[in-house]
């Protein structure tokens, strides 16, 4: 026990965070209490910054502190093509690779008729307007491999059927995989997507 | 040879240490009813993908009333390797594997060991529902191709996402398609797997020299045929949705299957069967099972044999016994007394167990005592 209502209150609040448990909160708070200049302070001032300003973005449903992102304001990347994923973390990895040049689109979440989430559940209305409004002509599906996953994929894919190119994220063996390592299931889409070299 | 050469059960159901020795010969376990035979052969069934024989939660299986979880550690040989194998709960969480003190996915012990079984509660199979048919079935397929297992988990979720958007009455077609087309994927995965079963089954009958009763197998889907490939399947599927949204639920694919019997040699229905028939019917399906696998892999499976003997006579016993030891598996044989098991004599190890307050304990004789 920190002995202290509001030191225990920040470490119960950090404990919430994923990553965190309690054990690693106390060190947390701790730490940055013996820092408070140097961290505690700026931390908080830029939180209750975030917390006034971040937002969804209102036409891809990145996060950001405008209502329309940057990466869907900048000039410089390419309209036409739409990559859509199931959560702003997703496209955050995407993003890290630096390779796609075009706009995005973040679902929130993938069908689960089971968990009650529908297609209005999930910004799909809004990805059909941006097809139209911004002449899309390829939309890239790149959402996880789980059944959730590959269902709303299906259900995109249908919808747009005759109206635009759909593609998806190639399934197979990862960058600097070594096969022994692999699931039989990842080897047999490997197997099926193999190219000529 | 695929054989378990030491087994240690700590906390486990009645058991609160016991270990095992073995050689890989058949074992033979007897004792008073409730003295906790079943429970070992439960163990061994926990060396195979899934919930074990007893289909329960890794939370029942701790001993009560110290409920402080349970472990099962086995030294399981396969040709000239050995593995270390432990199956651990702590707390009633989730079980955990390790291989060779290493954790594995339980899946991944598809690849090392084998276990078929036969418990009395599948006395009733041929007369009761289809679904434990079915799920008989499936664990013979699963014996032969681990990735059963996934089709059936995939096939089952967009199922019940299906149906729940039925029983909403829903009538979004993209949404219908989508799932329709996962459900076809899995479930003629699923089909082609049982097909492949009943066929590799029903050579290994027709192939033995046995003196149990072929069985003439067979799938039936009640209403209309099971459509042959993904694309007829989803056409099916689309094609029902309107009596399907009626019934608040899918009325084609393989979840309405049934496996028909037939006792081959009187050509009757095996529902219609004595009670000793269907019981002889069962045993053939299981050593057909052990054979073909053991022509598959050149190792015959672990096999658990829990009350066997309770509906097969002294010569039926005699035949059952030759057959497993023809097989060189190493078959669990549990019975209430060691008369039972008298027509084996040294081909197999014995062990009895017996209730002391509460806790199991075993002993090992190197012959059936009298």
């Amino acid at each position: 026990m920190a002995q202290n209502r509001d030191i225990e209150d920040l470490i119960d609040l950090m404990a919430k965070l994923p990553g965190l448990g309690p054990r690693s909160a106390r060190r947390a708070v701790l730490h940055l209490i013996r820092k408070r200049g140097q961290l505690l302070a700026p931390l908080a001032t830029q939180m209750q910054r975030l917390s006034d300003t971040a937002r969804e973005c209102l036409n891809c449903g990145n996060i950001g502190t405008d209502d329309v992102c940057d990466l869907c304001t900048k000039p410089d990347r390419e309209n036409g093509t739409l990559c859509v994923v199931e959560d702003v973390a997703d496209l955050w990895a995407m993003e890290r690779a630096s390779v796609f040049k075009g706009r995005y689109h973040v679902l929130g979440g993938t069908l689960s008729a089971l968990d009650g989430v529908g297609p209005d559940d999930l910004r799909i209305p809004k990805l059909l307007d941006r097809i139209i409004t911004e002449n899309v002509s390829e939309v890239i599906l790149a959402l996880n491999a789980t059944i959730d996953g590959q269902t709303t994929a299906h259900y995109i894919a249908d919808q747009l059927e005759h109206r635009v190119t759909v593609t998806s994220l190639a399934q197979g063996v990862p960058i600097g995989g070594e096969l022994d390592y692999l699931d039989d299931g990842t080897i047999t889409a490997a197997l099926n997507a193999r190219r000529k070299l | 040879m695929l054989y378990l050469n030491e087994l240690t059960l700590s906390h486990f159901r009645s058991h609160k240490f016991s270990r095992l020795h073995l050689d890989g010969r058949p074992v033979a376990i007897y004792g008073a009813n409730g003295s906790g035979k079943t429970n070992i052969l439960e163990a061994v069934s926990l060396f195979s993908p899934g919930r074990g024989m007893r289909r329960a939660s890794a939370s029942d299986m701790t001993r009560r009333p110290e409920a402080l979880g349970w472990k099962i550690t086995g030294t399981l040989t396969r040709g000239h390797r050995s593995y270390a194998i432990d199956i651990k709960s702590e707390n009633g969480a989730a079980r955990r594997v390790d291989l060779d003190e290493k954790p594995i996915a339980q899946t991944a012990l598809a690849a090392l060991s084998q276990v078929i079984w036969l418990v009395p509660n599948m006395d009733r199979l041929w007369t009761e529902g289809a679904e434990n048919r079915r799920r008989f079935l499936d664990r013979m397929a699963l014996s032969f191709d681990a990735s059963h297992a996934e089709a059936s988990l995939a096939y089952e979720k967009a199922m019940r996402e299906r149906n729940r958007l039925l029983k909403d009455q829903v009538r979004d077609p993209h949404w219908y398609r989508a799932l329709e087309r996962q459900m076809a994927q899995s479930g003629c995965q699923i089909h082609a797997a049982r097909l492949h079963t009943l066929a590799q089954i029903t050579a290994a009958q027709n192939n033995a020299d046995t003196a149990f009763p072929a069985a003439d197998l067979a799938l039936d889907q009640g209403q209309g045929d099971m459509p042959d490939t993904i694309d007829d399947f989803i056409t099916a599927l689309a094609d029902s949705r309107g009596q399907d949204l009626a019934a608040g639920r899918t009325l084609i694919g393989p979840h309405r299957s049934d496996m028909l019997g037939r006792y081959a040699a009187k050509d009757i229905d095996a529902k219609d069967c004595s009670t000793g028939e269907q019981k002889a019917l069962l045993v053939s399906m299981i050593l057909a099972n052990a054979r073909a696998l053991a022509h598959q892999t050149q190792t015959p499976p672990m096999i658990l044999l829990d009350e066997v003997s309770a509906h097969l006579d002294a010569g039926r016993r005699a035949d059952l016994y030759d057959e497993i030891c023809a097989l060189g598996a190493q078959a669990w044989l549990t019975g209430t007394g060691p008369e039972l098991f008298h027509e084996l004599g040294s081909r197999a190890q014995y062990i009895s167990v017996s209730d002391q307050g509460g806790i199991s304990e075993i002993t090992q004789h190197e012959a059936a005592a009298q």
